[in-house]
């Protein structure tokens, strides 16, 4: 009870403060000036060229690319010209990752695990019909080459989606696949 | 200091008396040695003579014909160690006795229990062990909601956040056995990484008044300190289990704690839970599985003077996110909007699949205190805390089982408090901290990272004081100020770097050009001060009034401030914004509380203004080849968050118990005069209980909870969907209808070697299997919430 004990209080302040002071100066240094590695991104996809050709007349190619991904900018759509009325088209789908040089032709991937994929289409308007010209390892359709028929001159569009681990095989509609969506993406047709 | 003092001058005295004469009184007061509080029935005796009495309820006792010279007392206490005080009698003499009070002593470590509390004028309440029990194989966030005021911001039934008066986050802090919980807390599909059954008191301190924990808890605190340890020669442990219908699993908890007369203990504590697929009254939610492992060890010794406590805690959870949650674009979110069943539903699993969170984390925590008689107590803490976490996506191909985010949150803390409490009526705290924080990112996930690299450090102090007024006033103050530097690396891609204007602002931050992305490194200071002031008003011993006024600053989080892409497992764009300052909050709170044995209540009112406030909403989409997504943009505005907390009990009869609730807030942007989104609907909880001590300890508690539907909600947004090729709306902010869940709970004890050591209790929740959704549940777009769950708890004192 008679101990002083003020002198240990003040030692033990000091001693604080002294940890506290080391601490701070570990903290400062420890500090690195290593920046950070940039990511290299998988499974991107920037483009989509679909080309539609049929004996005699013009081939028509389908585009939609977008370079920066999830950012800001939408993707950029064209189409190169106006398809033939009443005509059937071979349809043709190429992806590509044009973030590396040279670009990457992702089809390959989606090809050889065409159990895994399975591409969409969905017409409107002038468009009559499409139809799968390829399939998988159990017969099941994947679209990578498809078929496309025109009807009479008019405006259409023709939209296609891409879908990683759907349901196969399915009604054709996306809504009974399920799955996730790799690409989706609507081109507005001229039929002439 | 001053009794060292008395005893010194009294001996001098001593030694000039002559005369011998015995019929000097002696007039004592035992009083607690900390905080001067009188104890009553301690035994004195006078060594070597027959004299012996005990202290009076104000600690006071006397001895008449004692003789001048130097005696010996001999003082003890039915909660205190025997204690040896030599005094010299000088004629009539007054002695004042501190004595180490060792059952308070060991609330020393500011458990809020009882009616004790840990902020003198803020609204606060605390959670029993019963309720704990009750929660054991749920969450944190499940068991707070208990507490009036708290509700929780969910991702499925598995990870819940809670939300106090309307605010959640990074606004919410977590104290786990004082060490202030850094697990990345920012995210809403972060839950509060802690095991619920490792801390037995868990209180809430709602607002920012309880500055010690921090400056920025502009939602409140959420304090979880273990039961303190009693000092003795003694091993016990308990272990509970709970299984459960819903899930079809349950967890299993046990504490092993051994204590020493010397004051040192050690505990061990330790969880499993395993659940698998949740369901609701019609469908079972796929992937929704858990699995949590958890061990907390504690090694200390506490002495009155001195005391030491080591502490290390490992939590692990893999956690299923709801499969049918995961969608590709803004189109698979209109279908599953206005689909009433969700997309995917596979047979029942243990198994946790694609997507997922693993999540571990590791607390370690060197803390050390010494009390100064004349001064008060002195703490000096250090922790370590390692978050890693993993999100797991669907992916495909070589991928497949590589993570989408992984990051590495480290955090090193040193703090000290000194709390002088020598005076009786006036108590003053006063502390420092440094903290040291980084955060990694592992770039070989092969996508973008959505929280940078960065280093962070925090430098803080505080003063509070506490100041007794006459018998029924208490006042408290205190000021905080913290500093904070955020010190990041971060990518970002050319074009959204140009689309947020950031090459007007902060061109000078670029440190390099990679073509079409930017390296950039940020250092932000925030200069962050803090304040509140209060009082406590006790009209009598039944009934008092709190007031609180507090100001806090938060500094935004890297979330905030840095988001930038597409979240995967929320299929949306999240972007942060560089200009994000600090919010600062002005609340006024109040409570008017009788607590009788027969009957009590509380009215809670608050007033929460937020200059500033840091907020997430969507607000259009983004195109990408992908598809359009939704994109959620952060930023500032002013709000004004207004609520009332109201509770009521009432004892019908010695048996029979009904208890009241209602809570009500209501949030309001008042830039644009809109509702503030995601402000948790009203809701009102009922309980009618029946306890019966003779029989068998038997409890029967029949539970109501209603959830008002949340009327007010920011306008939903039109999107352009590709599909139907047209704007439509996106019902993204519609809340869903009010629901009404009832719960029943049944708990008995039986006496296998001691008495009512084992507890049996049945519990089954959302009794009638009602459909409903919360508007507070981010996956009320895809799914119902959880069907009717029973659940049996056995726990076991040994």
């Amino acid at each position: 009870m008679k101990k002083k004990l003020n002198p240990f209080y003040k030692s033990n302040v000091k001693l604080m403060a002294i940890a506290l002071c080391i601490a701070f100066l570990g903290f400062s240094c420890s500090d690195d000036d290593e920046n950070p590695v940039p990511v290299d991104e998988e499974e991107v996809i920037t483009t989509m060229n679909v080309t539609l050709t049929a004996s005699g007349v013009a081939s028509v190619s389908l585009q939609s690319q977008d370079l920066d991904g999830d950012g800001p900018n939408a993707p950029d759509v064209t189409v190169s010209g106006n398809l033939v009325a009443n005509t059937i088209y071979s349809g043709t789908i190429v992806l590509l990752n044009e973030t590396e040089t040279p670009a990457e032709d992702v089809t390959v991937e989606v090809a050889e695990e065409d159990d895994e994929h399975q591409f969409f289409f969905s017409i409107t308007g002038a468009l009559t019909s499409v139809a799968y010209s390829d399939q998988d390892g159990d017969g099941n359709p994947v679209g990578i080459d498809f078929e496309l028929t025109t009807g009479d001159a008019g405006n259409g569009t023709l939209e296609i989606t891409l879908r990683h681990e759907p349901k196969k095989p399915n009604d054709g509609t996306l809504g009974d696949a399920g799955g996730e969506t790799d690409i989706a993406e609507s081109f507005p047709i001229v039929v002439e | 200091m001053r009794l060292f003092l008395i005893l010194v001058l009294t001996s001098l005295y001593g030694n000039f008396s002559i005369s011998q004469e015995c019929d000097a009184i002696l007039l004592g007061q035992v009083v607690d040695f900390h905080d001067n509080t009188a104890l009553e029935n301690a035994t004195i005796s006078v060594t070597g003579k027959d004299l012996q009495t005990t202290s009076d309820q104000d600690g006071k006792f006397n001895f008449t014909t004692l003789c001048d010279g130097v005696i010996e007392l001999e003082i003890s206490h039915p909660d205190c160690k025997s204690q040896f005080v030599t005094i010299t009698i000088d004629g009539d003499t007054y002695q004042k006795i501190s004595l180490e009070h060792h059952l308070e002593e060991l609330d020393e470590v500011k458990v809020v229990g009882g009616t004790q509390k840990t902020t003198n004028s803020s609204q606060e309440e605390t959670l029993g062990l019963k309720q704990l029990e009750q929660y054991s194989g749920n969450s944190l966030g499940d068991a707070l909601k208990t507490i009036t005021g708290v509700s929780s911001l969910n991702t499925g039934a598995n990870i819940v956040k809670p939300v106090i008066q309307g605010l959640n986050g990074s606004r919410v802090l977590i104290l786990n056995n004082n060490v202030r919980m850094q697990d990345m807390e920012w995210g809403e599909e972060h839950a509060p990484n802690v095991d619920i059954n490792a801390n037995q008191k868990i209180s809430v301190i709602k607002g920012a008044a309880a500055l010690e924990y921090g400056g920025d808890a502009i939602g409140g605190v959420i304090v979880l300190d273990p039961l303190p340890i009693a000092r003795s020669d003694s091993l016990f442990g308990k272990t509970q289990m709970n299984l459960f219908s819903n899930g079809r699993g349950g967890n299993i908890t046990s504490t092993l704690t051994k204590s020493f007369d010397s004051g040192l203990y050690m505990k061990l504590q330790g969880s499993l839970k395993r659940l698998g697929d949740l369901e609701t009254p019609d469908y079972l939610l796929s992937n929704t599985g858990i699995q949590e492992n958890s061990i907390s060890v504690n090694l200390g010794k506490r002495d009155f003077l001195q005391g030491w406590e080591a502490y290390y805690s490992f939590f692990d959870s893999d956690i299923g996110i709801l499969r049918a949650s995961h969608i590709g674009n803004v189109d698979d979110l209109i279908t599953a909007i206005n689909s009433q069943q969700p997309n995917i539903i596979n047979d029942f699993s243990y198994n946790i699949i694609r997507p997922n969170q693993e999540v571990t984390h590791h607390l370690a925590k060197l803390n050390y205190y010494r009390r100064f008689k004349g001064t008060g107590k002195l703490d000096l803490q250090y922790d370590f805390q390692s978050n890693r976490r993993f999100e797991f996506d669907i992916r495909v191909g070589d991928d497949a089982e590589k993570p989408s985010l992984d990051l590495q949150l480290t955090t090193h803390t040193l703090s000290s408090t000194l709390q002088i409490d020598s005076q009786n009526d006036l108590e003053i705290k006063l502390g420092v901290l440094g903290r040291y924080q980084s955060n990694f990112a592992d770039p070989a996930t092969g996508v973008r990272r959505l929280i940078p690299d960065y280093d962070k450090y925090d430098v803080g102090g505080f003063a509070i004081g506490e100041y007794k007024l006459g018998t029924r006033w208490n006042v408290d103050m205190g000021v905080r100020y913290d500093f904070t530097r955020l010190d990041a690396k971060k990518f970002y891609r050319t074009t959204r770097w140009e689309e947020r204007n950031y090459d007007q602002d902060f061109s000078d931050l670029v440190i390099d050009d990679l073509g079409t992305q930017l390296l950039v490194n940020p250092v932000f200071d925030y200069h962050n001060v803090s304040a509140m002031a209060g009082f406590r008003y006790e009209f009598n011993t039944q009934e008092l009034l709190r007031f609180n006024y507090a100001f806090a600053q938060r500094a935004p989080n890297p979330s905030e401030l840095f988001s930038d892409g597409l979240h995967h497992s929320a299929a949306r764009i999240e972007l942060g914004d560089l200009r994000i300052k600090s919010e600062g909050s002005s609340k006024v709170s109040a409570s008017y509380e009788r607590n009788a044995l027969n009957w009590g209540f509380t009215i809670a009112p608050y007033f929460n203004a937020i200059k500033d406030f840091i907020l997430l909403e969507p607000n259009g989409v983004e195109f990408t080849i992908r598809g359009a997504f939704p994109v959620w943009a952060y930023r500032q505005t002013n709000v004004q968050l207004v609520g009332v907390d109201l509770s009521v009990y009432n004892n019908w009869t010695q048996k029979i118990r009904s208890d009241h609730r209602f809570s009500w807030v209501r949030g309001t942007d008042t830039s644009s005069d809109l509702p503030l989104i995601n402000i948790p609907a009203a809701n009102m909880s009922n309980s009618l209980s029946y306890s019966n001590e003779a029989l068998h300890g038997l409890t029967i508690s029949l539970e109501s909870q209603y959830v008002f539907e949340q009327q007010r909600f920011p306008p939903n947004i039109m999107v352009f969907s590709p599909q139907a090729a047209q704007e439509v709306v996106l019902d993204i902010n519609t809340p869903p209808p009010a629901y009404h869940l009832l719960a029943l709970d049944i708990a008995t004890a039986f006496s296998l070697k001691n008495k009512h050591d084992l507890t049996v209790g049945l519990r089954a929740t959302n009794l009638l299997n009602t459909q409903y959704r919360d508007y507070l549940n981010r996956l009320r777009y895809f799914v119902d919430d959880l069907g009717r769950n029973i659940s049996l708890r056995l726990i076991y004192n040994y």
